[in-house]
């Protein structure tokens, strides 16, 4: 889908080994496929159907999603920080569209 | 109350006509079928009730169409002892599975929040797994109110 | 009519259960603070003359939970069409090749406080001109653009940016500017006209009923300071103009026009029953 903004919050930095809290949020309808339009015929189903967060690389956090996540999924999640460096989150849509986003970190 | 039944009835109905719920209220799943579902997600195992997952959720929705929700699993998240994923089912949704978060010892600590829809009232289910093959299990029923007003 | 009977029954089983939901009826004794550091006025002295000895915010009246996402501008939902609203801003449009910033520059600096004083007295159509007006204004005269039609998700979103310069303000209009003073008896009068086939006026719910429940719904004073409005029910941005709409529809009326004179005096009214309630563009609602 076009015009879809990611939206995440991670702290700017965080001391060695601190478990921080990162949030995101992104605009999407995620349509079930069980509900009518106004000519009473089902919108075909499209959603958000996974979400990835990697650092340096590294798995931290994925999750599969189904029709049942309300629209403009927020998600909430923990990541521990042992060194500085990038997380990568990306959320993939039915239609096999891709949003990506990235985040820096420091250690104080 | 100053709105007598009668008027309170009929509002009611247009409102309900007029409903922009993510789902249809015809279809639904059953109690059973989560059970099934959680049976296939635990490989056979019995999953013990609460203790180490704590399942967060409002005793009353506002509106169905965004229920926030949160997991929380006691655990040391080190490389041997870690909780590798929770399921979320909803018992009476068209559909029972919500979601899967699957955690990694970066993850730090096994918590997460979002917001889900349920087509009425009824029980939501989390189910744990452990990297040492524990499972646990919580569930918490969430009133779902259907509002008097559309607009 | 299967549709009517489901919903008869579950309205049934509904009016059964309210006497058994947990929480209190009436307002909250909460505080609004975004961000931590924003302190929203919830509760204010009402002008002179309001028929209200206090003046409460729909925030007061909503579940925790619901409460809880306008306490975080990250969290809240519609921040997503603010940002929207934002690139809007900056986009340039119209024969002119301007941008809203072109004229005004920085909105935050800019539109600071602006959209708590609308609606306003606008001298060329001699008639109270709201934010949503005020765009299609500049649209039309200054940027040689199109305006935005009713609800367009470009006309809510820039009227959610612009309104949320003001998060934290209290709302005050001024009613000595032009005719607004009698745009404020029109609306008023309006305000306690019983309409539809429910015979309900505005103030039969959010005067007389506030605190008390309509079914499953927590009536609230109705105070307008929270609009553009996320819906959890609609899952986006809900306009002013459609609520009235929508709450006029629910007394089964035929429903007046957005921006009509109708609208625009209640709209001239309801925004001065709310005076004082900081602007929470966007509050997020059930």
């Amino acid at each position: 889908m076009d015009n879809i903004k990611p939206r995440v919050k991670v702290p700017k930095s965080a001391s060695a080994g601190e478990i921080i809290t990162i949030k995101t949020l992104i605009n999407h309808p995620m349509e079930s496929g069980l509900r009518k339009g106004k000519d009473g015929n089902l919108i075909p189903r499209q959603i958000i159907n996974k979400f990835t967060c990697e650092f340096n690389g590294k798995p931290v956090f994925s999750c599969e999603l189904e029709p049942a996540i309300s629209a403009n999924p927020y998600i909430e999640f923990s990541a521990k920080v042992n060194e500085a460096g990038t997380f990568k989150f990306s959320w993939l849509d039915d239609d096999g569209s891709v949003y990506e986003t990235e985040n820096k970190i420091a250690i104080k | 109350m100053n709105l007598t039944r009668r008027q309170m009835l009929c509002a009611s109905v247009g409102a309900a006509a007029a409903g922009v719920f993510g789902f249809s209220l015809s279809a639904s799943a059953t109690p059973e079928a989560t059970a099934e579902s959680i049976k296939n997600f635990a490989g056979g195992k019995e999953p013990a009730m609460g203790g180490d997952l704590t399942l967060t959720t409002p005793e009353i929705a506002e509106n169905g169409n965004t229920v926030p929700i949160e997991v929380s699993v006691a655990s040391p998240m080190t490389d041997d002892d870690y909780v590798e994923s929770v399921v979320i089912y909803a018992e009476g949704n068209p559909n029972p599975d919500v979601a899967v978060f699957h955690f990694t010892p970066m993850s730090g600590a096994a918590e997460a929040k979002t917001r889900m829809r349920l087509a009425k009232t009824q029980n939501v289910v989390a189910v744990a797994k452990t990297s040492k093959g524990q499972v646990f299990m919580d569930k918490k029923e969430v009133k779902v109110t259907i509002g008097g007003c559309g607009g | 009519m299967r549709n009517q009977i489901i919903a008869k029954a579950a309205a049934v089983a509904m009016t059964a259960l309210v006497p058994g939901i947990a929480f209190a009826g009436g307002p909250v004794d909460e505080e609004l603070v975004i961000d931590g550091e924003i302190q929203m006025i919830t509760r204010a002295a009402p002008p002179e003359g309001h028929p209200l000895d206090e003046v409460l915010s729909g925030w007061l009246y909503r579940t925790e939970e619901t409460r809880l996402l306008e306490t975080d501008t990250f969290e809240n939902p519609g921040m997503l069409e603010v940002q929207d609203g934002a690139d809007l801003w900056n986009t340039v449009d119209g024969s002119a090749g301007k941008s809203c910033a072109s004229c005004h520059g920085d909105a935050e600096e800019s539109m600071a406080g602006v959209g708590a004083s609308f609606p306003k007295w606008d001298e060329a159509s001699n008639r109270p001109i709201n934010v949503e007006l005020q765009i299609n204004k500049c649209r039309t005269e200054e940027m040689g653009a199109e305006a935005y039609k009713f609800d367009a998700p470009e006309q809510k979103a820039l009227t959610a940016y612009v309104k949320h310069q003001s998060l934290g303000t209290p709302v005050a209009i001024d009613l000595a500017e032009g005719h607004m003073q009698s745009w404020w008896e029109k609306g008023n009068e309006l305000y306690y006209t019983r309409t539809g086939q429910l015979n309900l006026s505005c103030a039969s719910c959010h005067e007389q009923n506030n605190g008390n429940y309509i079914r499953a719904d927590h009536l609230s004073q109705g105070n307008v300071n929270g609009f553009p409005t996320y819906r959890l029910k609609q899952a986006s941005l809900v306009s002013l103009h459609n609520r009235f709409r929508g709450c006029i529809r629910d007394t089964r009326a035929e429903f007046p026009a957005a921006f009509s004179d109708e609208l625009m005096a209640l709209e001239v009214y309801v925004t001065w029953r709310g005076t004082g309630l900081s602007v929470e563009t966007p509050a997020v609602r059930q």
